[in-house]
């Protein structure tokens, strides 16, 4: 009978209407408006007791200018922008420049003349990676076989002019460093979460500890 | 009563359009409200992506295949990777090609999801359907996210197998998803399949018969939608699809209403597969251990696989060195548009937005 | 029981006060300005406030939240739009017609707005009672097809044309199934002013005449060519229709008149078909009005919401073969039944009547749409079986 289709079409909607758990899980960011029965949930007291209490906060909600926080929920791969970079793990091979499909890598290293039985450590002069035409498809981090250059998490990154957009070695040394997980699973075995406060340091973030002489000696020097 | 002297009209369905699906420029000729020829203009998304990846090598060209149909990374990805090992001779572990059939049969899902969404648009549905099929898209793009960090462009797998298991919660992220899903496309089901105003833009608009469907080398669900049973899973299966339990389904006559409920019910056997991928899995590792820049031997190889807008097929030229000496693509969006004027001839200006919408183009594709 | 400040605003007595200070012509025009003043100020801002609800609505049947960042839940949000509108550029095409370019929006806008003239608000909150309300209802909302054409014609634009002459073919047609609706419950209650249609419905006239109501909504969404039938300025097809040259204030007149006409539909159909004011005691039939006509845009918003569009021709085939033949059967039904049943003395209709009336017509309506679907549409609509096409080698050897 001509309508069924349309009725149930018609159906379908309102359910989506009425029902609560439908709607996209919607963050507003950076911030979201609030009003006054959810400052009382997030201070966890009645709405009456937080108009007495913060009397100012609550005209505000009440009015519609009061905003809150908010952010998305990421996982601990996700691949950001940023990059963390530990120095003391670098040693200048350079595998990341190669392997980056834009080359936007740079890096200028001169030998420091220590560690020659190492073979030597190199000094870095310049790191740079452009970031204004990286695509973060992550092939550097997964070259990189001292685990010295992770992923970041964030997003941010957004500056007024192009040349600002050059993470050099300076800035890659100053931010803090909270890696992403991606590619890095004795990060993820440790549960680290990127999204937390908490700042990883150089000697927790590789795949193994450093060998000592003997162990190189056996593995490498003797073969 | 002599007939009123018309004359036709040359219209330009310019890149800039809103139900274009992409930056795709048509030049239609009405005569009246009457199609009476149609030419498409492609080329404003060249890239050039055959002759980047010639400066690239074969792993770095993973990232070029992600950005071609930028709707089903999974696919390109799958399609590539599958040609340079069978370039290169690379054996692929078990749980690596499970877990590449569960990616790219979810990412079979949000591409048959934004496909149905805008065709609804197009018809003039105002959205609704096209953000319930959003939210669907986005558990789907949360689950990607876990998996490799990334919503669209994926990037997830290498020659050897995929590059990174599965963390541990997106096992129970994904059983939920499998449980929910069937749900949503019932209810989907219900707003559009029966919905009259929907069958009367739909059928009957738009017929490719079978016959002509072959000779133009359509595939795809475009294809099953005439009648024809051709699904390169069954046909030539690549992976673990020979073990896997599903079918194909096919439509009655080839108009747009056939094509939109073959990819609804294709939606349906994806969700079949993941299940019993999902029950199968067995533990191992996810990648061979292959050297950062790979030196296939001398040789050609050409590698299809069954994307959701078609046959996806690679063509690789190996010179023994680094990076490939020449890569091209079959790209199914761009051959199933050759059909586009023969289909679009006779019919009117409303179902010429509903015809092109069916066929489901990217324009990433098409252009490369 | 009204509430007594606003139950005695209707444009005698409002006459009558100031006629105490001024002479009597100024009276009259004084008063006539001042109810005008007041009843444009509230359809503006009523408008305003419904295209805040319908974005927030629509918002939330997508399973997303509408506007919300402005004010209070958003609704500040008009006021921000008119303020974007105000201050974008007011382009006039360098070969249109200015004169004509200039005024369309606003034929449109009054002949919107002209139509609160007669309606009965409540029992003496009126503007005019107009003892051709029914008419006159009509007659006005036909200047909107010239206001459109003005438009599309001033424009010069190739595609403006193009949309303008489909809205008018579209708009002219369905006159004749809206006023045949209308004609139903007229023939009912035996007058055209609407007073009287108010004052005779023991029960509301959808359920007396569900065809006719049908029809009249159906023919109300398409002379306000609102989904399903908004053909005219589908934004995803060639051009914007019959308003892509206006731009700024221009533009903004559009669509005040475009948001504005769900509104009108909604109080023309609850005045005909819902009672009006007509309601239980406590409660004053203001209220009353105003919940029917907010339940009658609610139901618009649903359909809007949900169903696709259709194309011209089958817009113009549902006008003409579906809703012409259904108000027409309708009008006979009616016809036939007020004939048996009245009074033979006082030529009135017992409720008793209308509840038998109203039986016979819901079998009439479902009966009538059985049929015209089988003789229509059935063969579009039921699905063959696929069959797998005889090329299909998926399964044969070799190669």
């Amino acid at each position: 009978m001509y309508g069924v289709g349309l009725a149930k079409g018609l159906g379908v909607t309102m359910k989506n209407l009425i029902k609560p758990d439908r709607m996209f899980t919607v963050h507003q960011y950076p911030d979201r408006k609030i009003g006054l029965l959810g400052l009382a949930k997030m201070s966890n007291r009645n709405p009456v007791s937080y108009l007495l209490a913060q009397p100012k906060m609550a005209v505000k909600a009440l009015a519609g200018l009061a905003s809150v926080e908010d952010r998305m929920p990421q996982h601990s791969r996700f691949r950001g922008e940023e990059f963390s970079w530990y120095e003391e793990r670098c040693t200048g091979c350079a595998s990341c420049a190669k392997y980056c499909p834009l080359g936007i890598i740079r890096i200028v290293t001169h030998p420091s003349g220590q560690m020659m039985q190492e073979g030597d450590k190199y000094i870095l002069d310049v790191f740079d990676i452009d970031m204004g035409r990286c695509m973060f498809c992550g092939l550097c981090v997964e070259a990189c076989p001292y685990d010295a250059l992770h992923m970041g998490s964030g997003f941010e990154e957004g500056k007024y002019s192009r040349k600002d957009l050059v993470i050099d070695k300076q800035r890659l040394n100053e931010s803090p460093k909270r890696p992403s997980t991606w590619f890095r699973p004795q990060i993820e075995n440790k549960g680290f979460d990127p999204q937390s406060d908490s700042v990883l340091k150089w000697s927790e973030a590789g795949r193994h500890e450093k060998p000592d002489v003997a162990h190189q000696e056996e593995k490498w020097v003797k073969r | 009563m002599s007939e009123i002297r018309t004359e036709p009209v040359t219209i330009n369905l310019g890149p800039q359009h809103p139900s274009t699906h992409g930056v795709f420029r048509l030049r239609v000729t009405f005569d009246g409200e009457v199609v009476v020829d149609a030419e498409p203009v492609l080329g404003y998304l060249h890239r050039g992506s055959e002759k980047l990846a010639e400066g690239r090598t074969y792993v770095q060209c993973v990232t070029l295949t992600d950005r071609m149909d930028y709707l089903a990374s999974m696919s390109n990805n799958l399609a590539y990777v599958s040609a340079i090992e069978k370039l290169a001779h690379i054996e692929v572990p078990e749980r690596a090609q499970y877990i590449r059939v569960i990616s790219v049969e979810l990412q079979r899902i949000a591409s048959h999801l934004m496909a149905t969404g805008f065709l609804l648009n197009d018809l003039g549905a105002l959205a609704t359907p096209l953000m319930y099929c959003f939210r669907e898209r986005e558990r789907i793009l949360d689950l990607f996210e876990m998996l490799c960090g990334a919503r669209i462009t994926l990037s997830y797998m290498r020659p050897g197998g995929v590059f990174q298991d599965a963390p541990e919660d997106f096992w129970p992220a994904l059983d939920t998803f499998l449980r929910d899903m069937p749900g949503y496309i019932d209810e989907l089901e219900g707003l559009i399949t029966g919905n009259e105003i929907v069958l009367t833009r739909t059928r009957d608009v738009g017929i490719l018969t079978d016959e002509m469907a072959i000779n133009s080398s359509i595939t795809g669900p475009m294809l099953r939608a005439t009648g024809v049973e051709w699904d390169l899973r069954r046909a030539n299966p690549y992976e673990i699809y020979e073990s896997l339990d599903f079918d194909v389904p096919i439509g009655a006559i080839g108009d747009t209403f056939d094509r939109y409920l073959v990819r609804v019910q294709e939606m349906r056997e994806s969700l079949r597969i993941i299940k019993q991928c999902v029950q199968r899995i067995p533990n191992g590792s996810v990648r061979t251990e292959t050297p950062y820049f790979i030196r296939p031997p001398l040789g050609d190889v050409y590698s299809a696989i069954e994307s959701p807008k078609g046959e996806l097929g690679f063509y690789v030229v190996s010179d023994g060195g680094i990076s490939p000496y020449r890569w091209h693509v079959r790209a199914p969006s761009f051959i199933n548009l050759t059909v586009l004027r023969d289909m679009l001839i006779g019919w009117k200006m409303s179902d010429l937005i509903v015809i092109f919408g069916s066929i489901d183009i990217v324009l990433g594709e098409v252009d490369r | 029981m009204e509430i007594p400040l606003i139950g005695s605003l209707d444009f005698l007595s409002v006459q009558s006060l100031i006629s105490s200070f001024f002479p009597d012509w100024m009276a009259y025009l004084i008063a006539g300005v001042l109810l005008s003043f007041m009843v444009i100020n509230a359809m503006v801002i009523s408008t305003a406030l419904y295209t805040w609800f319908e974005r927030r609505v629509i918002g939330r049947f997508h399973s997303r939240l509408g506007p919300n960042r402005w004010g209070p839940f958003g609704l500040f949000q008009p006021l921000a739009d008119v303020v974007k509108l105000m201050t974008k550029e007011d382009t006039v095409p360098e070969s249109a017609d200015r004169m004509v370019f200039n005024v369309a929006p606003v034929i449109l806008l009054t002949s919107t707005l002209l139509v609160v003239s007669v309606i009965p608000f409540g029992d003496n909150t009126f503007l005019g009672r107009l003892n051709v309300g029914a008419i006159f209802i009509i007659g006005i909302t036909s200047v909107n097809t010239i206001a459109i054409l003005a438009a599309g014609w001033a424009s010069r634009n190739k595609y403006a044309m193009l949309g303008a002459m489909r809205g008018v073919a579209m708009l002219v047609s369905y006159e004749v199934p809206m006023a045949l609706g209308i004609t139903g419950v007229v023939l009912m209650v035996g007058s055209l002013s609407l007073y009287d249609i108010v004052l005779l419905q023991e029960i509301p006239f959808w359920i007396v005449q569900p065809m006719g109501f049908l029809v009249f909504m159906a023919a109300a969404s398409a002379e306000m060519s609102r989904t399903p039938f908004d053909q005219i300025e589908a934004e995803s097809e060639l051009g914007a229709g019959y308003h892509t040259e206006y731009s700024g204030m221009k533009f903004a007149i559009f669509q005040l008149a475009e948001f504005m006409a769900p509104v009108v539909t909604a109080i023309v159909a609850t005045v005909l078909f819902f009672g009006g004011d007509r309601g239980w005691d406590p409660v004053p039939g203001q209220i009353w009005f105003i919940s029917k006509v907010f339940l009658i845009i609610f139901l618009l918003l649903w359909v809007r919401a949900t169903w696709p569009r259709l194309r011209i021709d089958q817009i113009m085939a549902f006008a003409w073969k579906g809703l012409f033949l259904m108000s027409l059967i309708n009008i006979f039904a009616v016809s036939l039944e007020i004939i048996l049943l009245q009074d033979p003395v006082t030529g009135l209709l017992e409720p008793n009547d209308l509840w038998v009336m109203s039986a016979i017509n819901w079998v009439i309506t479902i009966a009538t749409i059985a049929c015209m679907v089988k003789i229509f549409g059935k063969r579009k609509w039921d699905r063959p079986m696929p069959k797998k096409s005889p090329l299909a080698n998926m399964y044969a050897e070799g190669d």
